[in-house]
């Protein structure tokens, strides 16, 4: 599939580069057309996304819209995209949370707005390319590439503690970069070892039998990497701060978008690369994401500020998605998936309506609120329903993916879903106790009496997010149709059984493996 | 030839969605005609779903709409089923609701237009989610009802927003709620794991083959799903919302918190009494917090002096002796009650509102007395749902209630203990009620003189509602004469409309002479009479040796009057030790001390070798990972080859 000759994959990530090269001859002053152009790119850049959902072939499990071509040749690198159900979802959020991300920040951009938005688009280009990439080095390029604008949005748009936390997001993600890194670079060795080949192609990788003590480790590795991204407890602390000084368009592209990062990284490498090594670790994994969706959950309920307490919440919801993912079943892996989705769509939401309060009054405190459900009654409404889709309302979208997890992990351990599901009197409670000391109750502080109610820009805003909250959550059966079969192929790839893959043999030296066997295709359970 | 169903609950929706899109811009009288005319609608719509129903043979229509949730071996179709039961309470949900709605028109009237518009939209909201419960074919889609009504409950009590204690109610009501949702959703886990479906005709139909009666799998899903209904429907440990949620609008109060959210989790414990018959131990914890229920919340009902307070008290009371009666088996008898309590308790409701709006908000009895002088409709029809409630024979709550201790006294399942208690909760009941009926509309008037001239009748949008209500609550009973007292010639339509609907109770029942249960119904009936007239009698003209016998009492009056400090110690042994371990230890230790401080250590350890090892220091991170990335090849590359 190309579009004016240009295949849709590579015209998805880099259309926002014209953008940046546009707003390049942009002068500094012209802050409006700044913004227009990137709204217009970031705009289009969706539009080119949707196409995707209508060509995607749902009744493959494989990856679709393939381009291939060779970049490096001495190092066997290759400029490789591809799509399957489970990123075909992460690049539409991208592209719409992107453009609603950008809109949303029209008049809260301050400073160096040219630049401000020349980051956004850099971010943007990062972050598909990491969903769509199939070569494991374009991959980490695409993952450093996303990581920078990142830490500038926060480091330099930030509010006042910004250095702090840019230090203290790079310091982690840094850390688990390199990680990394150093397990991508022996797996490159150990794949040359095993096939004589130079390749960083991930699907060459797959067929790689990884031996025992070894395979712990690169799992280790990649697992830690990722663990941070998501964030695991207890690797969770950069999140809170991070989200706290980032400016609103940088919290709901790291909470929508980044966080994904993660998760998505555990699916496309960690789980499938090492099964073996991810069934040692399982009950490990499952328990610390029990951990993290009680403790984010509690630890939510006593934050003074809107913005920590819904960057806590994301420690919960996403220890939900981790949970769906181990529990390696159609429902656990589906709902997992979903709730990625979902996650970005609701959480994206609550940043996008906290930074709309925050633009008006300068503080995210909630003391300082009360009673703004007179004064804002449409800001009240639309908050509301994005609380209640991300405190698990059954009808809206968050319901349909927890209780698939809950359903998927009751099946291989009763107790974790059990202990995970009270987090839904947890969610109520710290939501709801926000909205009420935020909206109810007389106005006493004068400084609220004069808010005005939210713009049309600002309604424009949040409505495409809100139709998708109600959408996936009475009809999600076009999300599932298309997550379903590729969700059913990572099953089947973390189970697989190790004799089908290629084995490394890490001695004698000279040794080389059997012939690459076929991926066995286990009947669906 | 079902293919109507599903506008049921899409009436109540699309009422919604066009009063809450267009009904600010329309203005009030376009919202009054929208929000009851839909439901009025369905009102009719359900009554042919009803008729229909009976003329199927098996007495089952359903409609599937379309496909929810298909994910993996999890199959989840929208699709609505009338049978008795459900037919049964769409009739009450859409017919009481009806009536609610139009007495709204004029007790919301006063309101200010965004006040008016967004109460509408929220009651035909709330009436959606209730006909979902309903209507619904299984567990996932009945828990989307389940959830809905908890919502809307929320938002209607937190009407008057800008009350604090609204605003503390609606949360507390809520989250309490998801208390019992969690149970309920455990639950649906664990049927999934042994049925692989949640459609509810498969599990009742195959819970006999996989699950082991008496076994501690089918109690350990009966007692989850009784959590869940005891949150719904306000039964010891979680009934403490409901009196907070009298902070609503009263309108609210009948249609939501008396005559049929409340009744939801009785309506799951009946849809699913399959189930629940399969587990002995939990149909006696049933029976038992029932009981309990019953009789301690009557007591609090004594001593309360807010007129709402009495009647959520009521309520709740009512609700036990709902349990108790299907506790013991005796499903038909408790689904009875629902209803004749669903006419009674919304006409008593609505009556206090009608005085509550003649006396601009005021509502502690304390401040009312003598007003059936000018409130004359609203006093007599009050009249007529006290004596329902308080049993006096051939009005609705008679025959209901009468049902109810028969068989708590008869049931296989049943022991004298629980007619005892019944029996003592019945005139408890007579009591306060009475108590209620002097204070309110006899006696010398006590009503504020600023407001005494403007007292007034309500409109007749409010009266008539309360016409037709009275008319049920007396005639509502008729369906279920026992055959004592109806023999042949007055049959006992209820009892054979059930028959062969609920399981039947596998023991063999003791067989009565019929002297003995018209000896039970007369020895509660005379009693009950009596506390009627001693209650009137002491609150009409002697309230001041009331006060005087109130201090005698002082300290068993302020247990009552406190609630036997229940949500106080809730507060204590819950609420507080949560928030201090997720303040104190969580928050400020864990986080921001042990992980924090470890991060800021290592961070410091860098700088601090960074400036010792200054040559190697660029300041670029880069470098620093760079460095980092080739010493960790260089492990790797040791341990590997």
């Amino acid at each position: 599939m190309t579009i004016l000759g240009i295949p849709i994959l590579t015209l998805i990530v880099f259309a926002p580069l014209a953008g940046v090269a546009l707003l390049l001859f942009v002068d500094r002053s012209a802050e409006s057309l700044a913004k227009w152009i990137t709204l217009l790119v970031s705009g289009i850049t969706f539009l080119f996304s949707l196409p995707l959902y209508w060509l995607f072939d749902e009744t493959q499990a494989g990856f679709q819209f393939v381009e291939k071509v060779p970049w490096i040749n001495t190092w066997g690198v290759e400029y490789h995209l591809g799509l399957d159900g489970i990123t075909l979802f992460l690049v539409m959020l991208t592209t719409l949370l992107t453009f609603v991300a950008v809109l949303g920040t029209w008049t809260q951009a301050d400073r160096h707005v040219r630049e401000f938005m020349i980051t956004m688009l850099l971010l943007e280009v990062g972050m598909n390319g990491v969903f769509v990439a199939l070569d494991v080095f374009l991959f980490y390029v695409f993952w450093e590439v996303m990581l920078f604008p990142m830490y500038f949005l926060i480091g330099v748009w930030g509010s006042d503690r910004r250095l702090y936390a840019a230090i203290k997001f790079v310091v982690y993600t840094m850390t688990a970069s390199v990680l990394m890194l150093a397990a991508i670079l022996t797996m490159y060795f150990l794949n040359y070892k095993a096939t004589g080949e130079f390749t960083f192609s991930l699907l060459s990788w797959y067929e790689l039998d990884v031996g025992l003590p070894v395979q712990y480790w690169l799992f280790a590795a990649f697992a830690l990497a990722f663990a941070v991204k998501v964030p695991m407890f207890p690797f969770h602390t950069w999140l809170p701060d991070a989200h706290v000084e980032a400016p609103t368009a940088g919290s709901v592209l790291l909470a929508g978008v980044l966080l994904k990062m993660g998760t998505y990284g555990f699916i496309r490498f960690a789980m499938p690369l090492f099964p073996e090594a991810t069934d040692a670790a399982l009950p490990l994994l499952i328990t610390i994401s029990v951990i993290g969706i009680i403790y984010g959950a509690l630890v939510c309920m006593v934050q003074p500020d809107m913005k920590k307490l819904v960057a806590y919440s994301s420690v919960s919801h996403l220890g939900f998605v981790m949970l769906g993912l181990f529990a390696l079943n159609a429902e656990g892996v589906e709902g997992g998936v979903l709730q990625m989705l979902n996650h970005g769509v609701s959480t994206g939401g609550l940043f996008l309506v906290v930074g709309m309060i925050y633009e008006r009054r300068h503080t995210k405190t909630i003391a300082e609120f009360g009673g703004l459900m007179k004064v804002m009654p449409i800001y009240a409404t639309l908050m509301l329903i994005i609380v209640l889709s991300s405190l698990g309302l059954p009808s809206l979208n968050g319901f349909v993916g927890e209780y698939l997890i809950l359903v998927g992990i009751y099946q291989v351990s009763p107790l974790a879903a059990i202990i995970s599901a009270s987090a839904v009197i947890l969610a109520a409670v710290y939501l709801l106790w926000m909205f009420q000391r935020v909206f109810f109750g007389e106005v006493d502080n004068p400084k609220n009496l004069g808010l005005k109610d939210l713009s049309l820009r600002e309604i424009a805003v949040l409505a495409p997010l809100i139709i998708l909250i109600v959408w996936v959550g009475v009809y999600p059966k076009p999300f599932l149709d298309k997550i379903g079969p590729s969700a059913q192929k990572f099953i089947q790839m973390v189970q697989v059984p190790a004799s089908s893959r290629t084995q490394v043999v890490l001695a004698p030296r000279s040794g080389r493996a059997a012939p690459q066997v076929p991926h066995s295709q286990p009947e669906r359970r | 030839m079902s293919a109507y169903l599903w506008l049921i609950p899409a009436l109540p929706l699309a009422g919604f969605l066009v009063n809450g899109l267009l009904g600010r811009s329309f203005g009030k009288t376009f919202v009054a005609v929208v929000g009851p005319g839909v439901v009025g609608l369905s009102f009719l719509l359900s009554v042919l779903a009803f008729l229909q129903m009976l003329n199927t043979p098996g007495m089952v229509t359903s409609q599937s709409v379309f496909t929810w949730i298909d994910s993996g071996s999890l199959h989840i179709p929208v699709a609505f089923t009338v049978d008795r039961l459900s037919g049964l309470y769409i009739l009450i949900v859409t017919g009481v609701g009806f009536l609610i709605h139009v007495y709204s028109v004029g007790y919301m009237g006063d309101e200010e237009e965004y006040g008016f518009w967004r109460f509408f939209c929220f009651l035909n909201l709330f009436i959606f989610f209730m006909l979902l419960l309903v209507l619904a074919n299984c567990f996932l889609l009945m828990f989307v009802g389940w959830a809905g009504v908890g919502l809307c409950s929320y938002l209607l009590i937190g009407y008057y927003f800008k009350r604090p204690a609204a605003a503390s109610a609606a949360k507390k009501a809520f989250v309490v709620n998801r208390i019992g949702d969690f149970g309920f959703i455990i639950a649906t886990l664990i049927i999934f794991t042994v049925f692989g479906t949640l459609d509810f005709a498969t599990v009742l139909a195959e819970a006999p083959y996989r699950l082991e009666a008496g076994g501690a799998l089918v109690t350990a899903i009966t007692l989850l799903l009784f959590l869940g209904a005891t949150g719904k429907s306000a039964q010891i440990p979680l009934y403490t919302w409901l009196p907070d949620a009298m902070e609503g609008p009263t309108p609210v109060s009948a249609l939501i918190h008396a005559a049929t959210m409340v009744t939801a989790g009785l309506y799951m414990v009946a849809r699913l009494s399959g189930l629940f018959m399969l587990a002995p131990y939990t149909m006696a914890v049933v029976a038992v917090i029932g009981a309990a229920t019953a009789l301690f919340a009557a007591t609090i009902g004594l001593a309360q002096n807010d007129i709402k307070r009495v009647l959520a008290y009521s309520t709740v009371s009512q609700l036990g002796y709902m349990f108790m009666a299907m506790g013991v088996g005796a499903f038909a008898a408790g689904i009875f009650h629902v209803m004749t309590h669903a006419f009674f308790k919304a006409l008593l409701f609505l009556c206090s509102g009608s005085v509550i709006h003649a006396l601009h908000h005021e509502q502690d009895m304390n401040h009312m007395g003598g007003l059936r002088k000018k409130m004359p409709i609203t006093t007599w029809t009050f009249v007529i749902g006290a004596l329902a409630i308080a049993g006096l024979p051939l009005f609705a709550g008679f025959f209901s209630k009468d049902e109810i201790l028969w068989q708590a006294f008869a049931s296989p399942r049943g022991h004298v203990a629980y007619w005892v208690i019944g029996a003592v909760t019945a005139l408890i009941t007579a009591f306060y009620m009475f108590r209620m009926v002097a204070l309110t509309f006899f006696g010398a008037s006590r009503v504020d003189p600023h407001h005494a001239p403007h007292v007034h009748e309500s409109p007749w949008s409010m009266t008539l509602p309360l016409i037709v209500l009275a008319g049920l609550a007396i005639v509502g009973g008729w369906i279920g004469i026992p055959h004592v007292l109806g023999g042949d010639n007055l049959p006992n339509v209820l009892e054979h409309y059930f028959d062969g609907f609920f399981p039947a109770i596998p023991e063999t029942a003791v067989h009565y002479e019929a002297s003995v249960e018209l000896m039970l119904m007369g020895v509660t009936t005379v009693l009950a009479l009596f506390f009627m007239w001693l209650a009137f009698r002491l609150f009409s003209s002697k309230r001041e040796q009331m006060a005087a016998f109130r201090e005698k009492m002082g300290g068993v009056h302020s247990l009552l009057a406190n609630k036997y400090y229940i949500d106080e110690l809730y507060d204590l042994i819950v609420v507080r030790p949560i928030h201090f371990i997720s303040d104190k230890l969580l928050w400020r230790i864990v986080d921001v001390r042990i992980v924090d401080g470890i991060v800021n250590g290592i961070g410091n350890t860098a700088r601090n070798l960074g400036g010792t090892l200054r040559l190697t220091q660029t300041g670029l991170i880069e470098n620093y990972a760079v460095g980092i990335a080739l010493g960790a090849v260089i492990i790797f590359w040791f341990l590997i080859f």
